[in-house]
């Protein structure tokens, strides 16, 4: 299931469709990371709200998007996390303050991955 | 969308009442099938979505685990009862490598292949009954029940 990213003048929107597999996750990876030089992009917005689990794999998998993305110079917002699914991911371990380096942004379901060390 | 069904068995046990899914595990795409089914089967028992979405979330993390260091096995997912209430069993099997150290393997952070370490951890969380079994060697067997809250 590929992930359709549109362009928004300086911004990549990438809209997930439906449930991803592990290698679809990491082909949407791929895709944004080579895009973002490619169509300039300032800012790559992710929207989730068609995912019903979002597990450590993909959480990981994010975070790393956004990192690689930082260092080709614009950055990542997740938005649509479903209350559910972030309650889950708290369960989980994935706190958004916390180790996994990702915190709540200024509006509810935002999440803008953030990087130490 | 994801195509459920092909890979999956289904069959109804002698007392007619309880079903019991396979779903055979070897890809990243049996995880989600695993995922979807188990969604189904809380849904179908009445779970609220919070409840349904931690099971699926547990779900995910044992396949992708028989997936990572097994390679190949099953998820079996059965309706179960306690005295009161419903609830959706997740037995997750493989005839892998087992786990050498179990004490280890629960703990937070901990992984063998560089990656977070919160699937096992986390799933004792998202469920309310956790049984781990693995023989060094032999394979590794995760039951997990969720009651219907
Ligand atoms: N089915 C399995 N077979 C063999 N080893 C396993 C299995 N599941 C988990 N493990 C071991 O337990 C460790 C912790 O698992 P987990 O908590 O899911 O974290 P992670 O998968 O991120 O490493 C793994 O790194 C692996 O060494
Ligand atoms: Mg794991």
């Amino acid at each position: 299931m590929e992930v359709p990213i549109l362009k928004q003048g300086e911004i990549l929107i990438a809209t997930v469709q439906a449930a991803l597999t592990d290698s679809d996750l990491l082909q949407l990876r791929r895709a944004l990371v080579e895009k973002v030089a490619q169509a300039r992009a300032r800012g790559i917005i992710i929207d989730v709200t068609a995912m019903d689990v979002m597990d450590s794999f993909a959480s990981r998998t994010m975070r790393e998007m956004a990192h690689m993305i930082r260092l080709r110079g614009a950055e990542t917002v997740i938005v649509g996390i479903q209350p559910d699914v972030a309650f889950a991911m708290v369960q989980l371990g994935l706190s958004m303050g916390g180790h996994d380096g990702c915190r709540p942004g200024r509006r509810s379901g935002v999440l803008t991955p953030k990087f130490t060390g | 969308m994801i195509l459920v069904g092909n890979a999956v068995v289904e069959r109804n046990l002698a007392a007619g009442v309880e079903s019991e899914i396979h779903v055979p595990i070897a890809s990243d795409q049996d995880v989600v099938v695993a995922r979807h089914k188990g969604r189904a089967l809380a849904t179908e028992l009445g779970f609220s979505g919070r409840d349904t979405t931690l099971l699926a979330t547990a779900i995910s993390e044992l396949a992708r685990n028989i997936v990572s260091y097994a390679g190949r096995g099953e998820i079996v997912l059965r309706t179960t009862h306690n005295s009161d209430r419903p609830g959706v069993m997740v037995v997750a099997r493989d005839k892998g490598p087992g786990i050498a150290s179990i004490e280890q393997a629960l703990r937070e952070g901990y992984s063998t292949s560089g990656s977070l370490g919160l699937g096992l951890p986390g799933v004792r969380r998202l469920v309310d009954e956790f049984e781990i079994v693995s023989e060094f060697g032999e394979g590794t067997t995760v039951t997990v029940r969720k009651w219907k809250g």
